[in-house]
């Protein structure tokens, strides 16, 4: 019964992550002025400071005619070339470094881009302001059902207790009738060495013994909630939650292989030669110690062999030493791109709401019985993806009503739980 | 004595008791329970040991359990190149360069290292084919014993010493010796470095030498060069001791080219026809439709006969009937073919060469079999320069000499006087990357890059360009031997450059330039074939020449074999390991002789099951002494039919020093020391040699009786079918009539798989993968079994271990003899898991280890396996493996396979060595079965890449391919056909449907429904048709 209830919970779980999971992804893709912003034009402009690009505040009140604005943001080369003077003039100030062009963006994205810088500096002159938002504590949706096992063990043990002493008086009662019938018995054996006792025992002690021995071993080299201390202390909160980096932004091997990669240096200071204070909430670790996130970013820059203000050396640059989280066995192989490319699993399923994570820990035990109950729960994409179209006959099944078509294909049933799917 | 019935091994002829034990039995050796007739306590391990053996591995379990998971750290690249994604295979273009072998390949490089070579499939000379040396070379690039820095009198030094030390010798000069040298720069490079030192020169020097060859053509066709053989074009082929198909000249090349003659087409069946004329039992004369025997000193007699009797004359000049029948039947045959036959042979001989391309001549060869358009480049060696220089050598004559690709002290017929040669020199320079028996002597050594380390061209054919690029960053501190020359020579750009250039020029701007690199070969714009005039009088003087040799009693030839070659592969523990196509031996070489001089000389009659056995069933094998010309060698003697009856046969590339590796040490004898120079050129035989019988025996490693397996066995094994082309011809269904009979009892061919079984047939949704394999492309190679190695990080297990029957392959190639004993015919059949959707050792486990896949793959999970071998047991084709020990250092115990495993296994142990291991595969620990997974990684990887492109799989529809497994890949002669049977159009539903004639699967009656299904294996023999009476076999049980 337990497990069965605890598998739906499971699957409950799994949906609303999901389903979170997939409002997260879209938004980084929306007509977010955040989100545009952290995407394109971070990495070279801040809204209250110049960077490489001049800061952005008041922007459209320096641009006199919005249109050659937008234009500008598409391709400034072809404004400065129109002859524009505000073109001109900013290119000439900036040292003629010729801006990145967004050929994409839509005049919407552009308009909530726009927005979202006059709000920001709207808030700057307003006072110190509170730029990272949601701060919902993830530990909230913890059952609150108290476990009441331990309860009943006192209880147990309580009513043991008893059970003894009311057997011990039973027997010497029945030694004083005895010698009063005069019966000749032998001398009662005290408890500590009655057989029965011992036998009973032992057998107690042997079962939860094989219990907790089976137990433990299941769990061996199992590692759910480790969270080790890294090198530098890197917010997913900050970075995935308030900022809305796209997952593959940095992991972007989990479309293309097994790995999806932690991100190399270069990746970091794609974004970090601009961005070299924090100034977001406050940070703490996992036992509650505060972080400077400023100081964090000069870790970086140390490993980066950076110094704020000088064009950066890539070369210079040294490799940081995470520690790996996720581990699997060697005789396990696993592919990030067959569940986030072909399988549209979002990270969340096994990484847990790692947007919330001030440090990663292991969301999932990585067990083998975690792994095959999802597949066989997942579907698969069966009708999206082309691969599928080679299963005639589940398609046929499916038409003729043969096969759930509300239940789907799952992995399962496209022999996603045979051994050598993940052992070869 | 003729025998309709196949046989692998001399046993199986005469149905010994050895024999029929043996088919019994899984595994060659009894458990170790030793005296256990006296109970436990007198055993080796009594119970108070056993006891404690217990309670020690548990308490060590325990203690090992519980510490702490180690931390691992996830260090990511500082600057990640754009091109690199880790954990996604690159491939990048390339080629392999041995000596003058040229074969273009393309490396898969994971995380920065190469790990497995493939054929090239844009490369028009091999299409994609590789040999087993080719698959096997990744391997040497991370060769424990490659010299690691420039050596000067053999102790570490640095460039800049040796650049000084050189510089201040090249005054008067240097002598540049090297094996074939056939890139277009580097001949430009050493030209460059011979005009800035005047009396300097360049040396060609060949360990294995064509010279014969070259001057012949020099004095027919006024070209000293090789022509372009086309044996796609042949109709008839007439082999004399030319191993086409494994060693001579570009065999892959050749391989496909002989494949595609023999491959049948259903709807118009014809078939080209091979002679073999042989002396020595080889991989060509095996796959021949028919073979001859004669002795080395009858050459010149077979060559004149055949010459005669093509031209219209008689045969004369040969006593044998049987060769002088077979000399008169092959020109017969070739003349049936005029315009579309070829001879070719082996012989370094110039005279025998030149009587050879009379031959062709009158065959009309030139411009159809014998191409002139695109000369071959890959042999340029003559003898007799060599033999000049190292006179020269001798008398003090030459200062500074270098070396590079060439080893001639140990190849060289007279090392002695090579050495003594040498030691005259004042400076003496070795570019070679290994540590070889010349380097040793030379004063410095700068070594090269590996090939796979390098930049550079070759050219194979005249026009045909590959190019080479690194696919890896140097591992050691070694240099480019054309870096070194343009150094020395004052240039100012480094090769790199200097290839950039040279071929930006050539090919019109260095976008072409990075377009040729990306493909990996050049190709000339149009291929007619060319003949060329023809100096008939050199034919006749030829003629008048050659004169029949001395000849004793006994008769020696020294060839090479399809993994050594001329010792390259010596230490390379995939090829020791690999067996011999022929004698099915491992890590040794030995001297071959026939069942005749068995009886004769070591008293072993093979006719008699019991001394069939002695022989057999033990690893030690008799030891004889040759003598030749005042030379000994002593090496243990095996029987193999095919050979003639008094000539024996020694392999070259054995013998190697100490210093050469870890795998090559101590194995085999160099034989190079009995070949001889004769009239210039060197000869790889001797007509007069003495053996002697000694009292030693010596332990080989063979492993074709390793794997036998019966049945019940009428007109032809089911295990294998063969027939004549001619029974084909008269009745092209005739196998698949047979199954039907075979298989009447039980619904016949069409309802066997629901009705054989009381089983439920299960559905097979979506993909059903399968493989084929044509036995008459087969050629027995053995290219597949180096790829599969590389592929699934098989274990090399060593010597010792080949010995007790442990190898571990996960793809053998059986070798079945069938006619008569002293010349049979040979089939080769490639065996792996035929992943039998009702597999027998899927029934057996008792942990489920082993179980089926709806995709049709019998899987087999190591995590999971106890190791009780039920599995190994219950095989009917003995295709599982298991790892009796830690072969590959995974367990938890370090040290503890020192004492138990060879040192060509611990090499492979090393960290340097493992950088090889694929990293998608499990590297199996002690205690597991292991087999054939049709290397599911690569299907995996296929279907994933279909996925991420949201379309169907392709398995060979319209040639194209999301996934090819390895032996599929590697086969130079496309016998082996794979992919998703359940796809209409899919290559392998083709070639099943195509073929539905020959189709036939192994042990098809025991209704284990392999997935690996055969083309029988069609002989173009004179032999008349067997038209079987096809005895119907006594039925087994059908199928549980």
């Amino acid at each position: 019964m337990n497990y069965r209830l605890g598998n739906k919970i499971f699957q409950l779980f799994f949906i609303a992550v999901a389903f979170f999971g997939s409002v997260f992804t879209q938004v980084a893709y929306g007509q977010d002025g955040k989100a545009l912003f952290s995407q394109n034009c971070a990495s070279c402009h801040a809204i209250n400071k110049d960077l490489t690009g001049p800061a952005l505040a008041g922007v459209e009140d320096r641009w006199p005619d919005q249109k050659m604005l937008y234009a500008w943001i598409r391709n400034s080369q072809a404004v400065i070339k129109s002859g524009y003077p505000r073109a001109v003039e900013v290119y000439n100030q900036w040292n003629k470094v010729a801006m990145n062009q967004f050929p994409n963006l839509t005049d919407a994205e552009i308009a909530s881009l726009l927005k979202y810088i006059n709000e920001e500096a709207a808030k700057k002159a307003a006072g110190p302001a509170v730029t990272v938002g949601g701060g919902d504590d993830p530990n909230a949706a913890k059952a609150s059902g108290q476990d009441s096992t331990l309860l009943y063990g006192i209880l147990t043990l309580v009513l043991a207790v008893v059970a003894l002493v009311l057997l011990q008086v039973n027997s010497n009662l029945k030694k004083l009738t005895d010698d009063k019938e005069g019966v000749v018995r032998l001398e009662p054996v005290p408890f500590w060495r009655n057989k029965t006792y011992i036998a009973f025992l032992t057998v107690i002690l042997f079962m939860v013994g094989g219990y907790l021995t089976t137990k433990g071993a299941i769990n061996l080299g199992r590692n759910k909630n480790y969270t080790p201390e890294q090198p530098i202390f890197y917010s997913h909160k900050v970075h995935a939650g308030a900022n809305q980096i796209n997952c593959l932004y940095c992991h972007g091997g989990a479309e293309q292989g097994k790995h999806a990669n932690i991100p190399s240096v270069n990746v970091c200071m794609n974004c970090h030669t601009a961005i070299n204070e924090y100034n977001g909430e406050k940070l703490y670790t996992a036992d509650g110690v505060e972080v400077d996130g400023t100081a964090e970013i000069q870790k970086l820059y140390k490993y980066a062999g950076f110094e704020p203000g000088k064009p950066w050396d890539p070369t210079k640059a040294k490799p940081i030493e995470w520690v790996k989280i996720h581990n699997l066995p060697d005789h396990v192989y696993f592919n990030h791109a067959q569940h986030v490319k072909a399988g549209k699993v979002a990270c969340q399923t096994c990484h847990g709401e790692i947007n919330k994570m001030g440090e990663v820990y292991q969301f999932a035990d990585l067990s083998m019985g975690w792994c095959v109950n999802c597949h066989r729960e997942t579907k698969v994409q069966f009708n999206d993806n082309g691969f599928y179209s080679i299963y005639e006959k589940y398609h046929a099944d499916l038409k003729s009503g043969k096969l759930d078509s509300t239940k789907g294909i799952t992995v399962e049933k496209v022999g996603g739980t045979e051994c050598q799917k993940c052992h070869y | 004595m003729e025998h309709n019935k196949p046989w692998q091994s001399f046993g199986e002829l005469t149905n010994s008791e050895a024999y029929q034990k043996s088919v019994k039995d899984e595994f060659k050796e009894d458990l170790p329970f030793e005296n256990a007739d006296n109970g436990f306590l007198q055993a080796a391990t009594p119970r108070r040991d056993f006891l404690k053996y217990v309670g020690f591995s548990t308490a060590a379990a325990a203690i090992a359990a519980s510490c702490e998971v180690p931390v691992k750290k996830a260090i990511p690249f500082a600057n990640k190149p754009e091109e690199v994604v880790p954990g996604v295979a690159n491939y990048y273009a390339t080629t392999y360069v041995q000596d003058g072998d040229v074969v273009s390949v393309i490396a898969k490089v994971r995380d920065g290292r190469p790990i497995k070579l493939e054929g090239n499939d844009v490369c028009p000379v091999t299409a994609g084919g590789t040999s087993a040396r080719v698959q096997a070379s990744v391997l040497d690039l991370y060769d424990t014993a490659r010299i690691r820095f420039p050596l000067m009198d053999g102790k570490e030094s640095t460039f800049e010493a040796v650049d000084k030390a050189v510089a201040a010798s090249l005054s008067s000069g240097a002598v540049i010796v090297t094996s074939t040298i056939n890139s277009p720069t580097t001949k430009e490079v050493v030209a460059q470095f011979l005009a800035k030192y005047p009396g300097s020169r360049h040396v060609t020097y060949d360990a294995i030498s064509y010279s014969g060859i070259l001057q012949a053509n020099a004095a027919t066709y006024g070209k000293q060069a090789i022509p372009n053989y086309r044996f796609d074009n042949a109709k008839a082929i007439v082999s004399i001791s030319a191993d086409f198909l494994g060693t001579w000249l570009n065999h892959v090349e050749y391989a496909k080219q002989y494949a595609k003659g023999k491959k049948i087409d259903e709807k118009n069946p014809t078939m080209s026809k091979h002679i073999a004329f042989e002396t020595v039992a080889s991989l060509t004369g095996g796959n021949a439709d028919d073979r001859f025997l004669y002795k080395p000193s009858q050459t010149a007699a077979v060559v004149k006969a055949l010459y005669a009797a093509v031209t219209g004359g008689t045969v004369t000049g040969i006593e044998d009937t049987k060769l002088k029948e077979g000399i008169e039947k092959a020109a017969k045959a070739l003349l049936a073919a005029k315009g579309a036959a070829l001879v070719v042979a082996g012989s370094n001989d110039t005279n025998v060469q030149i009587v050879v391309n009379g031959i062709n001549e009158a065959l009309q060869a030139g411009g159809n079999t014998i191409d002139w358009s695109a000369p071959l480049q890959i042999r340029q060696g003559v003898d007799s320069d060599f033999a000049k220089l190292v006179d020269e050598m001798n008398a003090g004559a030459v200062r500074t000499i270098f070396f590079y690709g060439a080893n001639p002290a140990y190849t060289w017929y007279d090392a002695e006087k090579f050495k003594a040669g040498l030691a005259k020199t004042s400076m003496s320079v070795s570019f070679n990357w290994k540590e070889d028996e010349t380097t040793q002597l030379c004063k410095v050594a700068i070594p090269d890059h590996h090939f796979l380390e390098s930049w550079g061209d070759a050219e194979v054919k005249a026009g045909y360009i590959s190019l080479l690029q690194p696919t890896i960053y140097p591992l050691f501190k070694t240099r480019q031997f054309q870096d070194t020359l343009l150094k020395w020579s004052g240039s100012a750009v480094d090769y790199v450059t200097y290839l950039k250039n040279y071929w930006s020029t050539k090919l019109g701007g260095i976008t072409a330039w990075d377009e040729a690199l990306q493909t990996g070969v050049i190709v000339p714009a149009s291929a007619t074939l060319a003949g060329a005039s023809f100096n008939s009088a050199a034919v006749a003087t030829a003629l008048g020449a050659l004169s029949a040799s001395k000849a004793g009693k006994y008769e020696l030839v020294l060839y090479q074999k399809v993994g050594l070659a001329a010792g390259h592969g010596a230490n390379n523990p995939w090829l020791q390991e690999l067996p011999d196509p022929v004698t099915k031996a491992t890590w040794d070489n030995y001297i071959i002789v026939s069942p005749t001089l068995a009886k004769s000389l070591l008293k072993i009659d093979l006719t008699n099951g019991g001394q069939a056995d002695a022989y057999e069933t033990q690893p030690a094998k008799k030891v004889v002494k040759l003598t030749s010309n005042g030379k000994s060698i002593s090496l243990p003697v095996l029987i193999i039919p095919g050979t003639e009856a008094n000539t024996v046969g020694i392999a070259v590339g054995y013998g190697r020093t100490e210093k050469y590796g870890r795998a090559s040490a101590g194995v085999g004898k160099n034989a190079y020391v009995l070949s001889q120079l004769i009239n210039g050129n060197i000869a790889f035989e001797s007509t007069d040699v003495q053996l002697e019988l000694q009292a030693e025996t010596y332990k080989v490693g063979l492993t074709q009786t390793h794997n036998t397996y019966d049945t019940e066995q009428g007109n032809r094994t089911e295990v294998m079918k063969e027939m004549t082309f001619a029974a084909y011809k008269h009745n092209p269904a005739e196998i698949r009539e047979e199954r039907d009979k075979e298989l009447k009892p039980w619904g016949g061919l069409e309802k066997f798989e629901s009705q054989g079984t009381i089983y439920p047939v299960y559905d097979r949704p979506g993909v059903k993968w399968g493989m084929s394999i044509d036995l008459n492309a087969c050629n027995g190679c053995g290219a597949c079994v180096v790829a599969c190695n590389a592929e699934n990080n098989v274990a090399v297990v060593g010597k010792s271990e080949v010995v007790r029957g442990h190898e571990m392959h996960w793809l053998r190639i059986d070798r079945y003899y069938s006619g008569s004993l002293e010349n049979p015919k040979v089939v080769f059949q490639p065996l792996m898991c035929q992943h039998c959707d009702n597999a027998p050792c899927e029934n057996v486990c008792p942990v489920a280890a082993t179980n089926h896949s709806s995709e049709g793959i019998n899987q087999m999970t190591y995590n999971r396996c106890i190791g009780t071998r039920y599995c190994a047991n219950n095989c009917p084709y003995k295709v599982r493996r298991f790892n009796w020990a830690d072969y590959n250092g995974s367990d938890s115990f370090a040290d503890n396979q020192k004492s138990i495993l060879d040192d060509s296994v611990m090499m492979m142990n090393d960290d340097l060595t493992r950088m090889v291991l694929n990293p998608d595969v499990t590297v199996r620990a002690r205690g597991v079965i292991e087999k054939c997974s049709f290397c599911f990684q690569r299907l995996q990887e296929g279907k994933l890449k279909a996925k991420k492109e949201s379309r169907p799989l392709e398995t060979g529809k319209d040639g194209k391919w999301d996934l090819q497994v390895a032996c599929q890949q590697a086969c130079a002669a496309d016998a082996i056909v794979f992919g998703n049977a359940n796809d209409k159009h899919s290559a392998i539903t083709m070639h099943r449907t195509t073929n539905g004639n020959r189709l036939f699967s192994s042990l098809e009656m025991l209704h284990v429904l392999p997935n690996v299904t055969y083309l029988a294996k069609v002989r173009n023999t004179f032999d008349e048709g067997t038209h079987h009476t096809a005895e119907k076999p006594k039925a087994p049980a059908a199928a549980h």
